[in-house]
C-alpha cells in the first residue's frame, strides 16, 4: 500500500516536472492541461487532501502534505534515557503533559508524538546527545522557539525534541563592528532589547519576536519586515557553530567581515531548516539604531497605483527606506472585527505601511514630506498618516503586524507564502478569489511587497478537505507558470516539502539530496522535512 | 502639552536631578489628545465655531501644536517657556498663563487632559478654573455642550457622576472621553498653512516665579529576579536556605 501511494507521487512529481520543462521550452499550455498531468498520476483511491494531524498509519495518504509512514529509527528506551539524564541532569522531560506543547506547532495544524523532550545547555552536551543518537540511529528533531508555519519545528512521530531554549548567552558584542555573537536559543526580542541599550538592531525582524529564536530564524533563513534595507541572513550572518549529525562540532563561528578561505560552509546551513546539522551559536553583524524613524500608513485605489507608488517611493526615499509592506482591504476587515482595531485612515481597497530609518530627523521629515506631497497630488495614494512617535508606530504596525493573529480567530487558516514579480502579486488574489468562488470564508493577501513576496490566507470555519482540493495545487500550478516560489520565507518544513520540483529543478533537489546524505548519512536529523520523499 | 513619549523608556540623570530628556522622544500628552479630538468633534457638530490649540515650552513644543492642527484645530497659540522657566514650569503657572489667555481671546470653553503623563499632577485644571471663577467638569468621560450650559459625566471612585455646570467652563478629559483619531495626510498638509502665535508669558502679564523646588528624583527599586528550580525538593531546600520556611 505505501509503494503504490510513494509512486503515484513518484509519477505526479515526474510528470510534474515533465510538464514544467515543456512550459518553459514551448511556452504557456493552458492552466487544464496541467491539471489533466496531475490527476492521471494520482492513485484512483477517492483523494481526500487532507492535512490531518498524524498520529499513525490512515487510510488517505495520497496528500503530498501528509506525513509519509515512519522511516525504521530505533525508539527510545529506558537505557537511552538513563544515557539522556547523565549528559543533562534534570533537563530531559518526558512527562507527556509537559512535552505536549513542544509536539504541537503555533498554528496547532500537526502533532507529532515525540515522548521525550531534551534541554541542552552548551554545544558540548548537543554534541554528545547527537553523538549518541547517531550511533542508536534515533531520530532528532531540533526545536527552537517553535513558530514555524510549515510544520517543520514539531515531531513528525516519536523523534527526540531537542531544544535551544535554555541555550540563550550571549557570548560578546563588538561595539565598534556591530557584531553580536550569542547560542542559539536567545529570543529574538531579548536581543532586540539588548542591543537598543547599545544603540544598534538586530538586521531582521518580524512578527513572532517575541518566541523565536535566532537559531531557528537562522536555519529557516527568515525574512522578515526588515530585509528590503538590510538584506537576508545569508548577508548579516558571519559565522555559524554547528553540531553535525554525529557529534561533530563544526566551528564557523568567524566574526569576520571578510573571509574568502575556501568554501563558505556557513551558507549551506543558512535556510536548512534543522536537517543538515544543529546551529549552536551564530554571530551575526548588526546596524546601528536609526536616530529618526518614521512609519506612514497609506491607501491606494488600485494595484497599480500600490506598484507606482513604490517606485515613487524608491526614487523619493530610496536610501532611508528601511519597509515597504501592504494589505487588502479583507486584512482591514479582519483586524477591524477580531481584534478591534480600528482603521487609522479611511476605507481603501489597499493599504501600505512604509517605514523610513535614518541618522537626522529634520533631513528625513523634509524627504517624506516631499514624497507624501508628490503622491498625493498626482493621486496615487487617496489617503494616509504619518507617525513620528514611539506610541503611534507600533500602533500602525501593529496593523500590519497582527493579522496573522486576526486569522487565527476567523477560523482555520490555509497559508502560503508566495515570491513572484512585483506586478503579477496581486494577480493571484484575484485569480484565487475568482477560483474558490464563496467556498472559503475569508481570502486575504498581504506581505513584503516590496520583495515581491505574497502572504496569501484562505479560512474556513473548519477543516476542509474539499476546499483544500480546490486550493492546491492550483496556488502552486499559479506560481510555477511565473517561475515563482511556493515558499518565499516560511521554508519547506513537512507540508510543502513534496511541492518543492514547483520551483526548482530534478538535479538540483537531486544535488540536495546527496548533501544530506554526505551530512547524515543516517537521515536522523529532522526526518521527514525540507526534502521530498521520492528522495528516499 | 509635550511630554516623553509614553512607549519610551525613562531614565533618571545620574545627578538624580531629574530625568533624561536630551535626544529623547517626546509626543502630545495622550489625555490632552483626548482633549484635542472632543474639541475637534464639538466643531464637527456645529457646537462651537473655533478651535484654538495652544502649548508652554521650548520650541519643539510647536510641533505638538502641529499635530492638534493636523487633528483639525483651526489655529495655535505658542507661549514661549525655556531654559530654567521650563523646567520650573508646573500647573500654578500652566494655569495662569491658560486663564490669562482665556481672557484675551474671550474663550467659552476651556479642555484640558485630566494630567499630565510625566509629572501626574492633576492640577492645571483645577487651577485654571479658580482663576477664572468658573465652573469645572473634572475627569469627564461624555460631554454634551447645550446652549449655555455643559452636561458632563465624571469619572469617580464609586462610578459615573453626572452634572450640568454654566459655561463659560473648564473641562478636563479623562481615557474613555474618546479615541484620538490619527492625523490624515489631506489635514497634514492643511495644517502646514494654519497659523500658529507667537506669545511669551511676560506679554500676558504672568509671573513664571515657582514656590516648588525639586530635590531628588529616583527610580523605583529594582525588581529582583526570580529564580527557577526543577524538582519540589530544591524549592523547599532554597526556601530553608533563605530562612522562609
Amino acid at each position: 500500500m505505501n509503494a503504490y501511494v510513494m509512486l503515484g507521487v513518484f509519477q505526479t512529481t515526474q510528470k510534474l516536472r515533465a510538464s514544467l520543462r515543456r512550459l518553459s521550452r514551448a511556452g504557456l499550455p493552458p492552466l487544464d492541461l496541467q491539471m489533466q498531468f496531475l490527476r492521471r498520476g494520482r492513485c484512483p483511491r477517492s483523494v481526500a487532501l487532507s492535512r490531518k494531524v498524524h498520529v499513525g498509519a490512515d487510510g488517505s495518504r495520497s496528500s503530498p502534505a501528509a506525513a509519509p509512514q515512519r522511516l525504521p529509527f530505533s525508539r527510545v528506551t529506558v537505557e537511552d534515557l538513563a544515557v539522556f539524564r547523565k549528559i543533562l541532569p534534570g533537563r530531559v522531560i518526558t512527562d507527556p503533559d509537559l512535552v505536549q506543547s513542544s509536539n504541537e506547532d503555533w498554528l496547532k495544524s500537526v502533532r507529532g508524538s515525540s515522548e521525550v523532550l531534551l534541554r541542552p545547555q552548551t554545544t558540548q552536551e548537543v554534541s554528545q546527545i547527537l553523538s549518541y543518537c547517531n550511533s542508536r540511529n534515533l531520530a532528532v528533531n531540533p526545536q527552537g522557539g517553535n513558530t514555524g508555519l510549515v510544520g517543520g519545528s514539531v515531531p513528525v512521530y516519536d523523534e527526540i525534541i531537542l531544544s535551544t531554549s535554555f541555550m540563550k548567552n550571549i557570548l560578546s558584542f563588538d561595539n565598534i563592528s556591530g557584531i553580536l555573537t550569542c547560542q542559539a536559543g536567545c529570543v529574538l526580542e531579548n536581543l532586540v532589547l539588548y542591543l537598543e541599550e547599545r544603540d544598534y538592531i538586530m538586521p531582521l525582524d518580524l512578527g513572532a519576536k517575541g518566541s523565536c529564536q535566532i537559531g531557528g530564524n537562522v536555519a529557516t533563513n527568515a525574512g522578515g519586515l526588515r530585509l528590503l534595507r538590510y538584506g537576508s541572513l545569508h548577508g548579516t550572518v558571519l559565522g555559524l557553530e554547528v553540531v553535525l549529525a554525529d557529534g561533530q562540532v563544526l566551528d564557523c563561528l568567524s566574526t569576520l567581515r571578510k573571509d574568502n578561505t575556501g568554501y563558505d560552509l556557513k551558507q549551506l546551513f543558512i535556510g536548512s531548516e534543522g536537517t543538515l546539522g544543529v546551529i549552536t551559536a551564530v554571530s551575526i553583524l548588526c546596524p546601528r539604531k536609526p536616530k529618526s524613524i518614521n512609519v506612514v500608513f497609506l491607501g491606494c485605489e488600485t494595484f497599480d497605483q500600490l506598484l507606482k507608488t513604490f517606485q515613487l517611493c524608491k526614487g523619493m526615499l530610496g536610501e532611508i527606506l528601511s519597509a515597504f509592506e501592504f494589505l487588502d482591504s479583507e486584512c482591514m476587515r479582519l483586524l477591524n472585527t477580531h481584534l478591534k482595531l480600528p482603521n487609522p485612515i479611511s476605507d481603501c481597497p489597499f493599504y501600505i505601511v512604509i517605514e523610513t530609518s535614518g541618522s537626522d530627523s529634520k533631513h528625513d521629515s523634509q524627504k517624506l514630506h516631499n514624497f507624501l506631497e508628490e503622491a498625493m497630488t498626482s493621486l496615487l495614494v487617496t489617503d494616509g498618516t504619518v507617525a513620528t512617535e514611539d506610541s503611534k508606530i507600533k500602533a500602525l504596525w501593529s496593523m500590519r503586524e497582527r493579522i496573522t493573529e486576526a486569522l487565527t480567530h476567523d477560523g482555520f487558516t490555509y497559508k502560503y507564502d508566495i515570491s513572484l514579480p512585483v506586478e503579477r502579486i496581486y494577480q493571484l488574489m484575484t485569480d484565487m478569489r475568482q477560483h474558490l468562488g464563496n467556498r472559503a470564508r475569508s481570502v486575504v493577501g498581504y506581505g513584503h511587497v516590496g520583495d515581491g513576496n505574497l502572504h496569501l490566507n484562505i479560512t474556513s470555519s473548519a477543516r476542509d478537505p474539499a476546499l483544500l482540493a480546490s486550493i492546491e495545487p492550483f496556488v502552486y500550478e499559479w506560481t510555477a507558470r511565473f517561475h515563482g516560489s511556493i515558499s518565499a520565507e516560511h521554508g519547506l518544513g513537512l507540508k510543502k516539502r513534496n511541492y518543492i520540483y514547483y520551483s526548482k529543478s530534478g538535479p538540483a533537489v537531486a544535488l540536495m539530496g546527496n548533501i544530506k546524505t554526505l551530512l547524515d548519512p543516517k537521515g536522523i536529523l529532522n526526518p521527514y522535512k525540507t526534502l521530498p520523499d521520492d528522495l528516499k | 502639552m509635550r511630554v516623553i513619549d509614553y512607549a519610551v523608556k525613562i531614565r533618571v540623570k545620574p545627578d538624580n536631578s531629574g530625568v533624561v530628556t536630551d535626544g529623547v522622544k517626546h509626543s502630545m500628552n495622550p489625555f490632552c489628545e483626548i482633549a484635542v479630538e472632543e474639541a475637534v468633534k464639538l466643531k464637527e457638530k456645529k457646537l462651537v465655531k473655533e478651535v484654538v490649540a495652544v502649548s508652554c515650552g521650548p520650541q519643539q513644543s510647536q510641533e505638538t501644536i502641529r499635530t492638534a492642527l493636523a487633528m483639525g484645530a483651526d489655529r495655535g497659540i505658542y507661549v514661549e517657556v525655556s531654559g530654567k522657566d521650563y523646567e520650573s514650569l508646573g500647573p500654578l503657572q500652566v494655569s495662569k498663563i491658560m486663564a490669562a489667555l482665556a481672557k484675551k481671546e474671550e474663550a467659552q470653553l476651556i479642555i484640558l487632559g485630566k494630567q499630565a503623563i510625566d509629572d501626574d499632577c492633576n492640577q492645571t485644571g483645577q487651577m485654571t478654573a479658580a482663576l477664572l471663577d468658573w465652573p469645572q467638569g473634572t475627569f469627564a468621560s461624555e460631554v454634551s455642550l447645550d446652549g449655555d450650559n455643559v452636561k458632563v459625566v465624571r469619572e469617580i471612585d464609586g462610578g459615573l457622576e453626572t452634572i450640568r455646570i454654566n459655561t463659560p467652563a473648564v473641562l478636563t478629559a479623562d481615557l474613555r472621553l474618546n479615541t484620538p483619531r490619527y492625523a490624515t495626510l489631506p489635514n497634514i498638509m492643511k495644517a502646514k498653512k494654519k497659523k500658529i502665535a507667537n506669545v511669551k508669558p511676560a506679554d500676558l502679564g504672568v509671573d513664571l516665579t515657582s514656590r516648588l523646588e525639586v530635590l531628588r528624583v529616583d527610580e523605583p527599586p529594582q525588581r529582583q529576579a526570580g529564580m527557577k528550580v526543577e524538582t519540589v525538593e530544591d524549592l523547599v531546600a532554597k526556601l530553608k536556605d533563605a530562612g522562609r520556611v
